[in-house]
């Protein structure tokens, strides 16, 4: 039982990471990484979209008949995410006017969808509520890693606009590597997004292949025994 | 009863819909008075920036007319906020001006002094490049500071263009197109106003309080 929880964390948060395996939610995921707090603020929303939709089309999966299940998650996710729009604008108004369009187009990301098909519509509650969360929180980091990556390279500071999320105590948050530096364009522009993603995909598959090799020395070792 | 399959759907269909709108007006309720006022907030605050609080004794949230410019100020539509002191005016803030920019329009606040001094420019969205063209923005650049204080005749009309085109206002390195759509925009700003301020104080009386501020 334990495992099982443990298996869907990893899942959402490595494995199957939604943006570096899975690739879905794309569209925001480049649009909005340009800086830290940007990504962070977007990951946190799209979580709790996710935690939420994940909870709702669980309780229920019973009852909604096949031939109109994904009309249904998609009116769920709709109104989710409106509602959660309606609440950052009320209460993070700066951040929710630096995000803009991009809260309503959380509705798009195939991520959100793509869980509720797959896994909420077939597991109980809790354990829908745990992959909605690992699976949020692995894509926020994802978000917050190359936006976190592309500010630094691109205008040499860090958690800038920190204020918009966390109120005036968060103004001195922000960090320069030095006052003159000149700033990388290419980091902030679109193409930025998509090198660094990449990047992170590479640092990816490369973490995973170091952490294979263990287990193989042993089998490989064997090999030339035998021959 | 063939149909009784589809129906149960249609119905359980329009179950959820009825919920999710259910959910969406509930928040709606929850947070459209604090929404309102965050708006509120975000404008006074800006029209504050250009013209002090202490400059002035009446709400220019309130104190406002629409008028429709398209060629002085680039845009169908700008609110001029009227501010006063003692019923004299002392100046307007025209929201929003459109400079035609690199890459898409360019939404400007302009507050001009009822004699013809601007109180300040300020930039409200753009899509100029990053890193070249958003200099226009105060929070990465002083660029934008540099048209306090300037009218029509200081300095004189001809001089109203960037250094590279012979005139009085700096450009930035890599980016003329936009200080110089900017500085065109800002100085039909400041002709129109000169032609039609005593009009824009006249009609623009107190307007009756609503209630909702």
């Amino acid at each position: 039982m334990d495992d099982g929880y443990r298996k869907i964390a990893l899942d959402g948060l490595w494995s199957n990471n939604q943006a570096l395996v899975a690739l879905l939610g794309l569209c925001p995921l480049l649009a909005v990484s340009n800086t830290l707090i940007n990504g962070l603020g977007l990951g946190l929303a799209t979580t709790l979209v996710l935690v939420l939709s994940n909870l709702s089309v669980s309780i229920i999966r019973h009852w909604v008949r096949p031939e109109i299940r994904l009309a249904v998650f998609v009116l769920i996710i709709a109104s989710f995410v409106t509602a959660v729009e309606l609440v950052m604008n009320a209460y993070f108004h700066g951040l929710y006017k630096v995000l803009g369009i991009f809260i309503p187009l959380i509705v798009t990301n195939c991520a959100i969808i793509g869980r509720a098909e797959a896994f909420a519509s077939r597991n109980p509650v809790p354990r829908a509520l745990v992959d909605g969360l690992a699976i949020g929180i692995g894509f926020t980091l994802a978000l917050v890693v190359l936006g976190g990556s592309r500010e630094l390279v691109g205008q040499g500071t860090l958690f800038d606009g920190a204020q918009l999320m966390f109120g005036d105590v968060a103004k001195g948050w922000r960090w320069t590597i030095s006052e003159d530096y000149p700033g990388v364009l290419l980091a902030i522009l679109p193409p930025g997004a998509f090198i660094g993603l990449g990047l992170m995909i590479a640092l990816k598959n490369i973490i995973d292949k170091q952490l294979k090799r263990p287990e193989k020395v042993p089998a490989t070792d064997a090999e030339p025994i035998s021959a | 009863m063939r149909n009784l399959p589809v129906l149960i759907s249609g119905i359980l269909l329009g179950l959820f819909g009825v919920l999710g709108a259910g959910l969406v007006g509930l928040s709606y309720e929850g947070t459209a008075e604090r929404i309102a006022q965050n708006k509120r907030e975000a404008l006074l605050h800006q029209l504050h920036v250009l013209v002090p609080r202490e400059q002035i004794d009446n709400d220019m949230l309130t104190d406002f007319i629409e008028v429709s410019a398209p060629d002085a100020l680039g845009v169908e539509k700008t609110r001029v906020y009227l501010g006063r002191r003692n019923g004299q005016p002392v100046a307007a803030v025209l929201s929003p001006v459109t400079a035609p920019g690199y890459a898409g329009p360019i939404q400007m606040i302009v507050a001009i002094q009822y004699d013809g001094t601007l109180a300040g420019v300020r930039v409200l969205s753009h899509r100029e490049t990053p890193g070249l063209g958003d200099k226009i923005e105060v929070e990465r650049s002083d660029w934008i500071l540099g048209f306090t204080g300037k009218s029509l005749l200081k300095p004189r009309p001809t001089d109203w263009k960037v250094k590279r085109d012979g005139g009085a206002f700096d450009q930035f390195t890599g980016a003329t197109i936009t200080p110089r759509t900017m500085v065109t925009r800002v100085k039909a700003t400041l002709e129109y106003f000169g032609e039609n301020k005593p009009q824009l104080f006249e009609i623009g009386q107190p307007q009756e309080d609503t209630g909702n501020g």
